[in-house]
């Protein structure tokens, strides 16, 4: 019995056993899961500030989350924090005040936002021009009335929150973050440090600078009407992503402590692959080779062969770029077998919810293999004849699904790639 | 549970305001002179400014050093000693298989594109349009990849060849505690056999003292050693990059590389900074380290104290009660918040080559060196969160 426990590297195997997420498309597995099967779009027009001057006007907001004045921190936070109450509920793990393992969190990278600045900006009323230093002479009167600024703050809240153990982890690998925070619990669960842990990916963080960024590195789709048409993964017409806010998280667990306490198993983690690319600081490798290194990796830790995957959750972001490139790593090493595995983006209906991206596409990959259902990639109205995918398009489908593949890749040449799989018989 | 492998630094990358490199920087502290320090640039808060540096000699692309700010291009500078240091730099064999962990905040601001924001802000009729506006035309699109935290990995990747995997921790003093206790856990289970581990801090820039202002927190008084700011304390930032080598003892003994030190136990711990609570957790982080202690009379304390109170008193009354000889960095190099453990773990690997501390400072270090000191541990109590306690020692 121990054997089954361990995988074929004699590494405890990791289980998942509860998902939380929230996106654009509701809050919780159940309304997301209808939705995103339903091939329905989340992308709406942004109402939560002034669009005038932008060239994208259009985002995936969380908007039964949201809350007047919320600063991105405080959204992120909320979500992460609903996310992990669902996965945490459902794991029916520890206590409400006590989860007993580590959290690694994915958080969106946080810094003083232009409302605050503008506040601090009007109590200093400067005569003449406002500088940093009219700043700093009212910074802590502001902070004493508000909350003086923490890199990690939402990583903290969430560790006091649900009680996690040891020091929480907040980290980036920009896109792949989501998949970063699942690998690192993998990796502690592996080493025998903990028999569980918590992995949360949430961004909601969308402000004018957020999109601007984007935008001035034309990474964004301007095709703003309809929005839920903006997002075409894998389509001739397709233009840039859609930023989109969203959390999700996953309890982590070992096999063996998951089946001891006669836990749910929802899924395996069964391999995650790692090769970061050092071609360019936004692009991708042409040649695709360290993306390929990523899937093959991923496909080497799992003891398993491209012959024994299923379904592919792509990165699918509807950039040019992108899917193209994507396009050739899964060619590359699916070999003539890729044009029967079907590859859908969630992308298409959620938009890139970029930090929390490889999380919630990790669990709506589990939720993929629970409901033997394919999600679909929707807007697929102007296929790209270079590339010759089954995109899933427009209309979910049954299938046959025992183990898949979710794809993350990211700025800064971060790549990642997850092996999720039904749980052994 | 599998057995733990020996994890060894193998290479050792600092750049501070006392000098660039390990050698240069113990030169200093031994010698004990007062730091550099600036307070006239920002007064009236204070910082400690970058020695003088080429970036030519690790990033030699012009083209490079623009994609990057100072934050980056210190960071790649301070990696790119770390891989020369180990014996790495310029072998595309070994760097493909390299781990990268960075611990990072978030990027730089273009100050005078938001002063000039701030200002024109308040003579406009619609707000929002006209930051929009000036958002698209005022920010350049290179500033972007300066403030994604992950791009200091990314630029290491590029300019360095850096290419296993690659993770950015995030947030203050625990993302550097907890960028070692991850790569030293990850050799040590065979997830590695090779990481390239480090932070890099700009200190010396009008949007970094407004985070620290918020909380009140940044020294205005005159300078002083970190143990005698007063009874509110104070803190002062210093440039720094910090990078150190991890690498198992089986990985670097068949490539012939020497170590400068074993590291042995890393842990990171957090509480609600209650009374009584720092001193708790590192009584339990000791616990948990004392037993590898084998030789109380060759073992030393380098503090990461900051100079804050009460966290400064709290870790003083500690360190009192295990009793090792100290000597803080602090008051030497400023405070580099993600970078600073990682550096003090730099400068203990100094004490152990020499086999002696340097030079106290101020009236919290005590206790005179060890002769054949073999054993140094390393301590952080971060600014509002982060208990970390570092053990490296001599390999013989």
């Amino acid at each position: 019995m121990a054997t089954a426990m361990r995988d074929k590297k004699g590494r405890p195997i990791v289980a998942v056993t509860g998902i939380g997420v929230v996106t654009s498309l509701g809050v919780g597995k159940s309304d997301n899961w209808a939705r995103l099967s339903g091939g329905v779009s989340g992308i709406k027009r942004i109402s939560r500030f002034a669009t005038e001057g932008l060239r994208t006007t259009i985002a995936g907001t969380v908007n039964d989350v949201y809350r007047e004045a919320m600063t991105p921190a405080e959204l992120s936070e909320r979500v992460a924090l609903l996310a992990g109450e669902e996965a945490i509920a459902e794991s029916g793990l520890g206590s409400k005040d006590h989860f007993p393992g580590p959290l690694y969190l994915a958080p969106p990278p946080l810094e003083i936002e232009w409302a605050e600045r503008i506040k601090m900006a009007e109590m200093a009323a400067a005569n003449g021009d406002t500088g940093y230093p009219d700043l700093l002479r009212v910074a802590r009167d502001y902070a004493s009335a508000n909350k003086p600024f923490k890199f990690a703050i939402i990583g903290e809240n969430l560790a006091e929150h649900f009680g996690t153990e040891g020091s929480p982890i907040s980290l980036n690998t920009a896109c792949a973050s989501g998949a970063s925070a699942i690998e690192l619990g993998m990796e502690a669960i592996r080493r025998g440090d903990c028999e569980a842990a918590l992995a949360i990916g949430a961004d909601a963080s969308l402000t004018p600078e957020s999109l601007v960024r984007f935008s001035l590195l034309s990474a964004l789709s301007t095709q703003n009407d309809p929005p839920e048409r903006a997002s075409k993964p894998f389509s001739k017409n397709r233009d840039g992503f859609v930023l989109a806010e969203g959390a999700a998280a996953l309890v982590l667990e070992s096999l063996e402590h998951a089946r001891a306490r006669g836990a749910r198993v929802l899924g395996i983690l069964e391999g995650v692959g790692e090769k970061s690319d050092s071609f360019h600081r936004t692009r991708t490798s042409p040649d695709g080779k360290p993306i390929i290194a990523t899937m093959h990796k991923a496909l080497a830790d799992a003891g398993v062969g491209p012959e024994d995957i299923d379904y592919i959750n792509a990165h699918g972001t509807s950039t040019p770029e992108n899917d193209k490139m994507e396009h050739l790593g899964v060619s590359t090493v699916f070999g003539e077998r890729i044009r029967d595995i079907p590859i859908s983006s969630n992308k298409s209906m959620i938009g890139h919810t970029l930090t929390a991206a490889g999380a919630v596409e990790a669990a709506f990959t589990l939720l993929t293999l629970q409901h033997q259902r394919l999600p679909p990639t929707i807007n697929h109205a102007v296929p790209d004849p270079t590339i010759q995918l089954d995109v899933v398009p427009n209309v979910a489908r049954d299938a046959k699904v025992r183990r898949a593949i979710s794809n993350s890749f990211g700025f800064g040449g971060q790549n990642v790639c997850l092996v999720v799989a039904l749980e052994p018989a | 549970m599998t057995e733990r492998r020996d994890v060894w630094i193998t290479g050792v990358g600092l750049i501070t305001c006392l000098g660039e490199g390990l050698e240069a920087t113990w030169n200093h502290l031994e010698r004990g002179d007062p730091p550099p320090y600036d307070d006239k640039s920002f007064a009236p808060y204070i910082v400690h400014p970058l020695a003088p540096v080429n970036f030519d000699q690790q990033i030699p692309k012009k083209s490079d050093q623009r994609q990057m700010e100072m934050w980056q291009r210190i960071g790649v500078y301070a990696a790119g000693l770390a891989l020369g240091d180990a014996g790495l730099a310029g072998k595309p064999d070994l760097l493909d298989g390299t781990d990268l962990i960075v611990a990072a905040a978030g990027g730089e601001r273009d100050t005078q594109a938001d002063s000039g924001i701030l200002t024109g802000m308040r003579k406009v009729a619609e707000p929002g349009r006209f930051l929009n506006e000036r958002l698209m035309s005022d920010l350049r699109p290179t500033l972007f990849l300066a403030q994604l935290p992950n791009l200091l990995a990314g630029n290491i990747s590029i300019v360095h060849g850096v290419v296993g995997s690659s993770r950015t921790f995030l947030g203050e003093e625990s993302a550097g505690i907890d960028a070692v206790r991850i790569a030293q856990a990850r050799i040590a289970a065979g997830q590695s056999d090779l990481t390239l581990v480090g932070g890099a801090y700009h200190a010396t820039r009008w949007d970094v003292l407004l985070i620290f202002e918020e909380s009140g927190i940044a020294l205005k008084e005159a300078f002083a050693p970190v143990w005698d700011r007063g009874p509110h304390g104070g803190l002062v930032l210093g440039n720094m990059g910090a990078f150190l080598v991890l690498e198992s003892s089986d990985h670097a003994r068949s490539r012939g590389a020497r170590p400068r030190a074993r590291i042995s136990a890393v842990s990171a711990g957090r509480n609600r900074r209650q009374p009584g609570e720092i001193e708790a957790t590192l009584r339990q982080q000791w616990t948990a380290i004392a037993g590898k202690v084998v030789d109380r009379l060759h073992a030393a304390v380098i503090s990461g104290a900051a100079g804050l109170e009460p966290a400064t008193s709290a870790e003083r009354q500690f360190l009192k009660e295990i009793g090792l000889p100290v000597r803080n960095t602090g008051t030497y190099i400023g405070h580099g918040v993600e970078a600073q453990f990682i550096a003090n773990l730099g400068i203990g690997c100094g004490v152990i080559e020499h086999g002696k501390l340097f030079a106290p400072a101020g009236t919290g270090d005590g206790g005179s060196s060890p002769s054949g000191l073999s054993q140094v541990v390393v301590t952080s109590v971060g600014n509002w969160r982060g208990e970390g306690l570092g053990l490296i020692e001599r390999v013989d």
